[in-house]
């Protein structure tokens, strides 16, 4: 028997750990590591409250936030890729291009 | 035992959370992502959605984070450079963070006896399974979006073709 809340806590904590590094991180790779990482956190709050109001929904749209996620990584990664050929940098201080 | 099960496998994940964190090579950073990962998966299981489960062990450990992994590998990725970084991020971000963090936690420790507990096992009155009421609704009264999704990864994978391209 956990409580529910501690559940939602470390969820809160994992998201919180997500928003430093996305703050703190350089490299572009891994802040956007940082974003799937925000987004398990929020997973984890929808099941902990699917199962606590006894519905399938929440678990549900937890499958749709996978799908997203996925779609986003692919795009995502395409994008790195294409901006290290043009910048030859993951460093995101020298992407300032709009910056100048 | 549930207790401990969550305790180890919450503790697993906030270490690999942290490590993420403070690793400055990527390699490392994804590979302590495929950690929390896993252990979000065996809490998933805890809370009775065995399909989330499975599908977070596939999907997210094993096809996103390949694909990070083959990413990183591909583009030479080494450590990342000791600048000072964004000087409000410092400033506003890590406060910022820290004060959401404590606000949650303050709300859902003074709701926690609104919350309820968990039970071990699933939570369904009825006999029948996770992954067929997750299927059922998935398939009669979500089908439209579920199909919707279907287009989003086509054009998914369009636009990751185009962006990968040689000449841009």
């Amino acid at each position: 028997m956990v409580p529910i809340a501690y559940y939602l806590i470390l969820a809160a904590i994992l998201f919180s750990i997500g928003i430093a590094a996305f703050l703190i991180k350089r490299n572009v790779i891994t802040i956007f590591m940082s974003i799937e990482l925000m987004l398990n956190a929020v997973n984890l709050t929808f099941v902990a409250f699917s199962h606590m109001w006894h519905q399938v929904s929440g678990q549900i749209f937890v499958f749709f936030v996978m799908v997203v996620a996925a779609a986003e990584a692919s795009v995502g990664l395409a994008i790195i890729i294409a901006l290290f050929r043009v910048r030859q940098t993951l460093d995101v201080d020298q992407i300032n291009l709009l910056k100048h | 035992m549930e207790i401990a099960l969550f305790i180890i496998f919450g503790l697993l994940a906030v270490a690999g959370a942290l490590n993420l964190l403070f690793q400055r090579h990527p390699i490392n950073s994804a590979l302590s992502l495929v950690v929390v990962m896993m252990s979000l998966a065996v809490l998933y299981w805890s809370l009775g959605a065995e399909f989330l489960a499975a599908a977070q062990v596939i999907v997210y450990a094993g096809a996103i984070m390949v694909l990070f992994v083959f990413v990183v590998m591909l583009l030479n990725a080494g450590e990342e450079d000791r600048t000072h970084g964004s000087r409000i991020a410092y400033i506003a971000g890590i406060p910022g963070a820290a004060a959401i963090f404590c606000l949650l936690s303050f709300v859902f420790l003074s709701e926690r006896s609104h919350l309820g507990s968990t039970q071990i096992g699933g939570y369904l009155t009825s006999a029948v399974s996770n992954i067929s009421e997750v299927s059922h609704a998935l398939f009669t009264s979500l089908l439209l979006p579920f199909e919707v999704t279907s287009i989003l990864i086509l054009v998914a994978i369009l636009g990751a073709v185009v962006l990968a391209r040689k000449e841009l």
